[in-house]
Protein backbone atom coordinates (compact mmCIF):
# COMPACT_ATOMS: atom_id res chain seq x y z
CA UNK A 1 0.00 0.00 0.00
CA UNK A 2 1.39 3.26 -1.08
CA UNK A 3 -1.43 5.23 0.05
CA UNK A 4 -1.08 6.72 -3.44
CA UNK A 5 -4.53 7.23 -5.20
CA UNK A 6 -5.12 5.49 -8.29
CA UNK A 7 -6.87 7.40 -10.71
CA UNK A 8 -9.53 5.14 -12.75
CA UNK A 9 -9.76 4.93 -16.28
CA UNK A 10 -9.77 8.27 -18.37
CA UNK A 11 -13.49 9.68 -18.94
CA UNK A 12 -14.11 9.23 -22.86
CA UNK A 13 -13.93 12.32 -24.27
CA UNK A 14 -16.84 14.79 -24.77
CA UNK A 15 -18.56 14.44 -27.37
CA UNK A 16 -21.38 16.29 -29.65
CA UNK A 17 -24.68 16.27 -29.56
CA UNK A 18 -26.43 18.84 -31.63
CA UNK A 19 -30.27 19.44 -31.90
CA UNK A 20 -29.87 19.59 -35.66
CA UNK A 21 -27.71 17.23 -38.12
CA UNK A 22 -27.85 17.97 -41.75
CA UNK A 23 -27.04 14.60 -43.37
CA UNK A 24 -25.00 14.82 -46.46
CA UNK A 25 -26.97 14.36 -49.76
CA UNK A 26 -29.89 13.70 -47.21
CA UNK A 27 -32.36 14.88 -44.31
CA UNK A 28 -31.97 17.15 -41.56
CA UNK A 29 -32.06 15.62 -38.09
CA UNK A 30 -34.57 17.32 -35.39
CA UNK A 31 -33.54 15.90 -31.99
CA UNK A 32 -36.68 16.47 -29.49
CA UNK A 33 -40.42 18.31 -30.36
CA UNK A 34 -41.10 21.14 -32.85
CA UNK A 35 -43.58 21.98 -34.75
CA UNK A 36 -43.03 22.44 -38.84
CA UNK A 37 -44.79 24.74 -40.56
CA UNK A 38 -44.35 23.38 -44.55
CA UNK A 39 -44.40 25.73 -47.81
CA UNK A 40 -48.28 25.74 -47.75
CA UNK A 41 -48.25 26.86 -43.99
CA UNK A 42 -49.25 23.58 -42.56
CA UNK A 43 -48.32 22.29 -39.01
CA UNK A 44 -46.84 19.30 -37.96
CA UNK A 45 -45.77 18.05 -35.20
CA UNK A 46 -43.02 15.83 -34.26
CA UNK A 47 -43.60 12.73 -32.77
CA UNK A 48 -40.66 10.56 -32.01
CA UNK A 49 -37.34 11.14 -30.04
CA UNK A 50 -35.52 12.02 -33.59
CA UNK A 51 -37.29 13.16 -36.90
CA UNK A 52 -36.21 13.67 -40.42
CA UNK A 53 -37.07 16.71 -42.20
CA UNK A 54 -36.33 16.16 -46.14
CA UNK A 55 -34.54 18.93 -47.56
CA UNK A 56 -34.43 16.99 -50.92
CA UNK A 57 -38.34 18.07 -51.87
CA UNK A 58 -38.42 14.37 -52.85
CA UNK A 59 -40.26 12.48 -50.50
CA UNK A 60 -43.62 11.75 -50.75
CA UNK A 61 -44.60 12.45 -46.78
CA UNK A 62 -43.63 16.07 -46.91
CA UNK A 63 -42.04 17.54 -44.53
CA UNK A 64 -40.85 14.44 -43.37
CA UNK A 65 -38.04 12.31 -45.29
CA UNK A 66 -39.20 8.59 -46.74
CA UNK A 67 -35.60 7.75 -48.20
CA UNK A 68 -36.33 9.33 -51.59
CA UNK A 69 -33.47 10.99 -51.68
CA UNK A 70 -31.27 8.19 -51.90
CA UNK A 71 -32.70 7.76 -55.58
CA UNK A 72 -32.77 11.19 -56.81
CA UNK A 73 -29.02 11.09 -55.98
CA UNK A 74 -27.79 7.81 -57.33
CA UNK A 75 -29.89 9.00 -60.79
CA UNK A 76 -27.86 12.54 -60.97
CA UNK A 77 -24.73 10.28 -59.85
CA UNK A 78 -25.28 7.49 -62.69
CA UNK B 1 -45.52 -20.99 -26.86
CA UNK B 2 -45.02 -24.41 -27.08
CA UNK B 3 -41.77 -25.87 -28.06
CA UNK B 4 -41.48 -26.46 -32.27
CA UNK B 5 -42.23 -29.81 -34.22
CA UNK B 6 -38.89 -31.14 -34.56
CA UNK B 7 -37.45 -31.17 -38.00
CA UNK B 8 -34.94 -34.33 -37.83
CA UNK B 9 -32.84 -36.55 -35.03
CA UNK B 10 -31.03 -33.24 -33.66
CA UNK B 11 -34.08 -31.16 -33.36
CA UNK B 12 -35.96 -33.78 -31.54
CA UNK B 13 -33.58 -34.91 -29.39
CA UNK B 14 -32.99 -31.22 -27.91
CA UNK B 15 -36.79 -30.20 -27.84
CA UNK B 16 -37.60 -34.12 -26.06
CA UNK B 17 -35.03 -32.93 -23.19
CA UNK B 18 -35.75 -29.55 -23.31
CA UNK B 19 -39.41 -30.62 -22.52
CA UNK B 20 -38.36 -33.56 -20.16
CA UNK B 21 -36.17 -31.39 -18.27
CA UNK B 22 -33.57 -34.47 -18.60
CA UNK B 23 -30.86 -32.97 -20.77
CA UNK B 24 -28.41 -36.16 -19.71
CA UNK B 25 -29.17 -37.62 -23.38
CA UNK B 26 -27.48 -35.04 -25.05
CA UNK B 27 -24.09 -35.78 -24.04
CA UNK B 28 -24.42 -37.84 -27.19
CA UNK B 29 -26.51 -35.63 -29.47
CA UNK B 30 -27.14 -36.65 -33.10
CA UNK B 31 -25.98 -34.98 -35.78
CA UNK B 32 -28.06 -32.17 -37.30
CA UNK B 33 -29.63 -33.75 -40.33
CA UNK B 34 -30.36 -31.52 -42.38
CA UNK B 35 -29.47 -26.82 -42.49
CA UNK B 36 -33.30 -27.04 -41.40
CA UNK B 37 -32.82 -29.59 -38.35
CA UNK B 38 -30.17 -27.52 -37.65
CA UNK B 39 -31.64 -24.15 -37.79
CA UNK B 40 -34.78 -25.41 -35.76
CA UNK B 41 -32.41 -26.32 -32.90
CA UNK B 42 -30.76 -23.45 -33.16
CA UNK B 43 -33.82 -21.19 -32.70
CA UNK B 44 -35.28 -23.06 -30.17
CA UNK B 45 -31.57 -22.61 -28.07
CA UNK B 46 -31.56 -18.84 -28.84
CA UNK B 47 -35.67 -18.57 -27.80
CA UNK B 48 -34.99 -19.48 -24.34
CA UNK B 49 -33.02 -16.30 -23.89
CA UNK B 50 -35.92 -14.62 -25.62
CA UNK B 51 -39.51 -15.03 -24.02
CA UNK B 52 -39.17 -18.81 -23.54
CA UNK B 53 -41.77 -21.92 -23.79
CA UNK B 54 -44.21 -22.91 -21.86
CA UNK B 55 -43.62 -26.58 -22.00
CA UNK B 56 -39.62 -26.20 -20.74
CA UNK B 57 -37.84 -25.50 -17.53
CA UNK B 58 -36.79 -21.91 -16.65
CA UNK B 59 -33.99 -23.64 -15.73
CA UNK B 60 -32.59 -24.90 -19.11
CA UNK B 61 -31.76 -21.23 -20.53
CA UNK B 62 -28.09 -22.49 -19.02
CA UNK B 63 -28.11 -25.50 -18.78
CA UNK B 64 -24.47 -26.16 -20.06
CA UNK B 65 -25.13 -29.48 -22.33
CA UNK B 66 -27.76 -27.12 -24.23
CA UNK B 67 -25.05 -24.27 -24.13
CA UNK B 68 -22.66 -26.75 -25.95
CA UNK B 69 -25.04 -27.75 -28.38
CA UNK B 70 -25.66 -24.16 -29.22
CA UNK B 71 -22.10 -23.14 -29.42
CA UNK B 72 -21.77 -25.73 -31.78
CA UNK B 73 -24.41 -24.65 -33.97
CA UNK B 74 -23.41 -21.29 -33.81
CA UNK B 75 -19.70 -21.90 -34.97
CA UNK B 76 -21.39 -24.11 -37.98
CA UNK B 77 -23.34 -20.87 -39.07
CA UNK B 78 -21.38 -18.21 -38.35
CA UNK B 79 -18.37 -20.22 -40.83
CA UNK B 80 -21.89 -20.19 -43.21
CA UNK B 81 -22.19 -16.97 -43.52
CA UNK B 82 -18.96 -16.03 -43.58
CA UNK B 83 -18.58 -17.79 -46.63
CA UNK B 84 -20.97 -15.90 -48.01
CA UNK B 85 -19.42 -12.42 -48.09
CA UNK B 86 -18.41 -10.67 -50.95
CA UNK B 87 -15.85 -7.82 -51.32
CA UNK B 88 -16.20 -4.98 -48.91
CA UNK B 89 -15.31 -1.30 -49.07
CA UNK B 90 -11.96 0.00 -47.74
CA UNK B 91 -12.45 1.57 -45.23
CA UNK B 92 -13.11 5.44 -46.66
CA UNK B 93 -16.12 7.84 -45.57
CA UNK B 94 -18.01 5.23 -44.01
CA UNK B 95 -21.81 6.91 -44.31
CA UNK B 96 -21.19 7.50 -48.10
CA UNK B 97 -19.75 4.20 -49.20
CA UNK B 98 -21.73 2.05 -47.15
CA UNK B 99 -25.17 3.79 -48.50
CA UNK B 100 -23.95 2.74 -51.68
CA UNK B 101 -22.88 -0.65 -51.12
CA UNK B 102 -26.70 -0.72 -49.82
CA UNK B 103 -27.88 0.30 -52.96
CA UNK B 104 -25.33 -1.52 -55.27
CA UNK B 105 -26.89 -4.85 -53.66
CA UNK B 106 -29.04 -6.64 -55.81
CA UNK B 107 -31.18 -9.47 -54.65
CA UNK B 108 -34.62 -10.43 -54.97
CA UNK B 109 -37.34 -8.59 -53.33
CA UNK B 110 -40.54 -9.55 -51.66
CA UNK B 111 -42.29 -5.72 -51.76
CA UNK B 112 -42.45 -4.98 -55.82
CA UNK B 113 -44.43 -8.13 -55.65
CA UNK B 114 -46.94 -7.93 -53.02
CA UNK B 115 -47.52 -4.24 -54.10
CA UNK B 116 -48.60 -5.36 -57.96
CA UNK B 117 -49.66 -9.06 -57.94
CA UNK B 118 -49.54 -11.13 -54.69
CA UNK B 119 -53.20 -12.76 -53.74
CA UNK B 120 -54.62 -12.22 -50.21
CA UNK B 121 -53.53 -15.85 -49.67
CA UNK B 122 -49.77 -14.89 -50.39
CA UNK B 123 -49.69 -12.11 -48.49
CA UNK B 124 -50.80 -14.04 -45.55
CA UNK B 125 -48.38 -16.68 -45.74
CA UNK B 126 -45.62 -13.66 -45.65
CA UNK B 127 -47.47 -12.31 -42.58
CA UNK B 128 -47.18 -15.18 -40.90
CA UNK B 129 -43.42 -15.68 -41.80
CA UNK B 130 -42.61 -12.62 -40.57
CA UNK B 131 -44.82 -12.87 -37.00
CA UNK B 132 -41.56 -15.02 -36.34
CA UNK B 133 -39.26 -11.55 -36.01
CA UNK B 134 -42.12 -8.86 -36.21
CA UNK B 135 -43.32 -9.68 -32.42
CA UNK B 136 -40.13 -9.24 -31.25
CA UNK B 137 -38.66 -7.05 -33.37
CA UNK B 138 -35.80 -4.79 -32.33
CA UNK B 139 -34.78 -6.69 -28.95
CA UNK B 140 -31.77 -8.70 -30.40
CA UNK B 141 -30.02 -5.31 -31.20
CA UNK B 142 -31.10 -4.58 -27.32
CA UNK B 143 -28.78 -7.34 -26.52
CA UNK B 144 -25.73 -5.31 -27.66
CA UNK B 145 -26.55 -2.41 -25.63
CA UNK B 146 -24.20 -3.21 -22.21
CA UNK B 147 -21.50 -3.59 -24.69
CA UNK B 148 -21.05 -0.52 -26.04
CA UNK B 149 -19.25 2.24 -25.61
CA UNK B 150 -21.38 5.38 -23.66
CA UNK B 151 -21.10 7.12 -26.96
CA UNK B 152 -22.19 4.08 -28.86
CA UNK B 153 -24.85 3.13 -26.49
CA UNK B 154 -26.43 6.36 -26.13
CA UNK B 155 -26.89 6.19 -29.99
CA UNK B 156 -28.57 3.08 -30.29
CA UNK B 157 -30.53 3.63 -27.35
CA UNK B 158 -32.05 6.92 -29.07
CA UNK B 159 -33.06 4.82 -32.08
CA UNK B 160 -34.54 1.75 -29.58
CA UNK B 161 -36.18 4.12 -28.11
CA UNK B 162 -38.74 4.71 -31.03
CA UNK B 163 -38.64 0.69 -31.75
CA UNK B 164 -40.23 0.46 -28.26
CA UNK B 165 -42.93 3.34 -29.53
CA UNK B 166 -40.86 5.87 -27.00
CA UNK B 167 -42.42 4.19 -23.72
CA UNK B 168 -45.91 4.28 -24.81
CA UNK B 169 -46.43 0.66 -25.66
CA UNK B 170 -49.52 1.03 -28.02
CA UNK B 171 -46.96 2.66 -30.23
CA UNK B 172 -44.18 -0.25 -29.94
CA UNK B 173 -43.26 -1.58 -33.15
CA UNK B 174 -43.93 -5.12 -31.90
CA UNK B 175 -47.06 -3.76 -30.63
CA UNK B 176 -48.14 -2.16 -34.37
CA UNK B 177 -47.80 -5.46 -36.08
CA UNK B 178 -49.50 -7.71 -33.37
CA UNK B 179 -52.26 -5.55 -34.06
CA UNK B 180 -52.50 -5.82 -37.88
CA UNK B 181 -52.05 -9.28 -37.23
CA UNK B 182 -55.25 -9.60 -35.27
CA UNK B 183 -56.90 -7.17 -37.52
CA UNK B 184 -56.00 -9.43 -40.66
CA UNK B 185 -57.52 -12.50 -38.58
CA UNK B 186 -54.42 -14.17 -38.38
CA UNK B 187 -52.90 -15.90 -34.61
CA UNK B 188 -50.30 -12.78 -32.73
CA UNK B 189 -49.61 -14.85 -30.23
CA UNK B 190 -46.01 -15.30 -30.00
CA UNK B 191 -44.37 -18.01 -31.84
CA UNK B 192 -47.71 -19.38 -33.68
CA UNK B 193 -46.50 -20.17 -36.87
CA UNK B 194 -42.91 -21.07 -36.07
CA UNK B 195 -43.96 -24.69 -37.31
CA UNK B 196 -44.55 -23.29 -40.96
CA UNK B 197 -41.19 -21.02 -41.01
CA UNK B 198 -39.19 -21.94 -43.47
CA UNK B 199 -35.26 -22.57 -43.15
CA UNK B 200 -34.35 -18.58 -44.74
CA UNK B 201 -36.67 -17.50 -42.07
CA UNK B 202 -35.10 -19.72 -39.60
CA UNK B 203 -31.60 -18.32 -40.86
CA UNK B 204 -32.47 -14.58 -40.28
CA UNK B 205 -33.69 -14.88 -37.27
CA UNK B 206 -31.28 -16.85 -35.74
CA UNK B 207 -28.40 -14.91 -37.69
CA UNK B 208 -30.01 -11.55 -35.28
CA UNK B 209 -29.66 -13.49 -32.37
CA UNK B 210 -25.59 -14.85 -33.23
CA UNK B 211 -24.34 -11.14 -33.50
CA UNK B 212 -27.10 -10.03 -30.97
CA UNK B 213 -25.68 -12.77 -28.05
CA UNK B 214 -22.14 -13.14 -29.14
CA UNK B 215 -20.11 -10.02 -27.77
CA UNK B 216 -17.32 -10.87 -29.80
CA UNK B 217 -19.97 -10.04 -32.86
CA UNK B 218 -21.23 -6.74 -31.67
CA UNK B 219 -19.83 -5.00 -35.01
CA UNK B 220 -21.98 -7.61 -36.91
CA UNK B 221 -24.91 -6.41 -35.37
CA UNK B 222 -24.78 -2.97 -35.90
CA UNK B 223 -24.28 -3.69 -38.99
CA UNK B 224 -27.33 -5.87 -39.48
CA UNK B 225 -29.09 -3.24 -38.34
CA UNK B 226 -27.81 -0.38 -40.78
CA UNK B 227 -28.65 -2.72 -43.06
CA UNK B 228 -31.93 -3.40 -42.08
CA UNK B 229 -33.18 0.22 -41.81
CA UNK B 230 -31.30 1.36 -44.73
CA UNK B 231 -33.51 -1.41 -46.82
CA UNK B 232 -36.75 -0.72 -45.14
CA UNK B 233 -38.60 2.74 -46.09
CA UNK B 234 -38.84 2.18 -49.58
CA UNK B 235 -40.29 -1.23 -49.53
CA UNK B 236 -42.14 -0.38 -46.97
CA UNK B 237 -43.84 1.91 -48.77
CA UNK B 238 -44.57 -0.99 -51.25
CA UNK B 239 -45.81 -3.12 -49.10
CA UNK B 240 -48.12 -0.83 -47.59
CA UNK B 241 -49.22 -0.03 -51.13
CA UNK B 242 -50.09 -3.50 -52.06
CA UNK B 243 -51.99 -4.55 -48.36
CA UNK B 244 -53.97 -1.59 -49.40
CA UNK B 245 -54.84 -2.91 -52.90
CA UNK B 246 -55.94 -6.13 -51.39
CA UNK B 247 -58.09 -4.51 -49.02
CA UNK B 248 -56.15 -5.69 -45.81
CA UNK B 249 -57.64 -3.34 -42.70
CA UNK B 250 -55.97 -0.09 -41.75
CA UNK B 251 -54.00 -1.15 -38.43
CA UNK B 252 -51.87 -3.80 -40.97
CA UNK B 253 -51.40 -0.67 -43.75
CA UNK B 254 -50.10 1.53 -40.82
CA UNK B 255 -47.10 -0.86 -39.45
CA UNK B 256 -45.82 -0.73 -42.59
CA UNK B 257 -46.61 3.54 -42.94
CA UNK B 258 -45.19 4.05 -39.65
CA UNK B 259 -42.18 2.36 -41.10
CA UNK B 260 -41.69 4.42 -43.99
CA UNK B 261 -41.19 7.27 -41.78
CA UNK B 262 -39.35 5.77 -39.08
CA UNK B 263 -36.38 4.00 -41.19
CA UNK B 264 -36.31 7.22 -43.19
CA UNK B 265 -34.96 8.24 -39.42
CA UNK B 266 -33.40 5.46 -38.29
CA UNK B 267 -31.55 4.30 -41.23
CA UNK B 268 -29.20 7.60 -40.78
CA UNK B 269 -28.84 7.02 -36.90
CA UNK B 270 -28.05 3.50 -37.47
CA UNK B 271 -25.03 4.36 -40.60
CA UNK B 272 -24.13 7.78 -38.57
CA UNK B 273 -24.30 8.33 -35.30
CA UNK B 274 -24.11 4.19 -34.75
CA UNK B 275 -21.78 2.64 -37.05
CA UNK B 276 -20.25 5.56 -37.80
CA UNK B 277 -19.08 6.68 -34.45
CA UNK B 278 -18.34 2.58 -33.27
CA UNK B 279 -16.19 2.63 -36.20
CA UNK B 280 -14.09 5.66 -35.22
CA UNK B 281 -13.80 4.31 -31.48
CA UNK B 282 -13.17 0.24 -32.98
CA UNK B 283 -12.09 1.01 -36.74
CA UNK B 284 -10.39 -2.57 -36.76
CA UNK B 285 -13.70 -3.91 -36.64
CA UNK B 286 -15.02 -2.52 -40.02
CA UNK B 287 -15.19 -5.68 -41.61
CA UNK B 288 -17.12 -6.84 -39.56
CA UNK B 289 -19.97 -4.13 -39.99
CA UNK B 290 -19.99 -4.86 -43.62
CA UNK B 291 -20.51 -8.55 -42.72
CA UNK B 292 -23.46 -7.99 -40.61
CA UNK B 293 -24.69 -5.56 -43.35
CA UNK B 294 -24.06 -8.39 -45.85
CA UNK B 295 -25.82 -11.17 -43.87
CA UNK B 296 -28.68 -9.12 -43.81
CA UNK B 297 -29.56 -8.32 -47.12
CA UNK B 298 -28.48 -11.51 -48.40
CA UNK B 299 -30.90 -13.45 -45.94
CA UNK B 300 -33.70 -11.73 -46.93
CA UNK B 301 -32.81 -11.96 -50.72
CA UNK B 302 -32.53 -15.60 -50.01
CA UNK B 303 -36.06 -15.71 -48.27
CA UNK B 304 -37.62 -13.29 -51.27
CA UNK B 305 -36.25 -15.75 -53.47
CA UNK B 306 -37.43 -18.89 -52.35
CA UNK B 307 -41.36 -17.06 -52.07
CA UNK B 308 -41.37 -15.82 -55.39
CA UNK B 309 -40.15 -19.29 -56.43
CA UNK B 310 -42.71 -21.14 -54.64
CA UNK B 311 -45.29 -18.35 -55.55
CA UNK B 312 -43.92 -18.57 -59.67
CA UNK B 313 -43.83 -15.25 -59.49
S1 LIG C 1 -34.29 14.20 -47.86
FE1 LIG C 1 -34.93 12.18 -47.74
S2 LIG C 1 -36.59 12.12 -49.10
FE2 LIG C 1 -35.95 14.19 -49.24
FE1 LIG D 1 -39.49 -0.97 -36.38
FE1 LIG E 1 -36.47 0.88 -37.57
Amino acid sequence: MTGEFQPGPQPEPQVEHPDVIFCPDGPMLLRGDHVIEDEDGNAHRTTRPVSAVCRCGGSMIKPWCDGTHKLLRRSSRD
Amino acid sequence: MLTPHARGALSHAVLTAMRSADTSTLAQAPQAESAQDAHLTLWALYEQHYRGFDDVAGELEWDPLLLSIRRKLEQDFEQTLRARIPQFPAPGNFAEDFFGFVADFDGASLSGHVQRKATKEQVCQLLRHRTVYHLKESDHTTWLIPRLSDRVKAAVMELQFDEYGAGDPQRLHAHLFRRGIEDSGLDSEYGAYINEAPLEILEENNAMSLFGLNRRLRAASLGFLAAFETTSSAPSRRMAAGLQRLGFPASMVEYYTEHVEADAVHEQLAVRTICGAFLEEEPQLHDDVYFGAWTSMDLEARYAARMLKEWAA
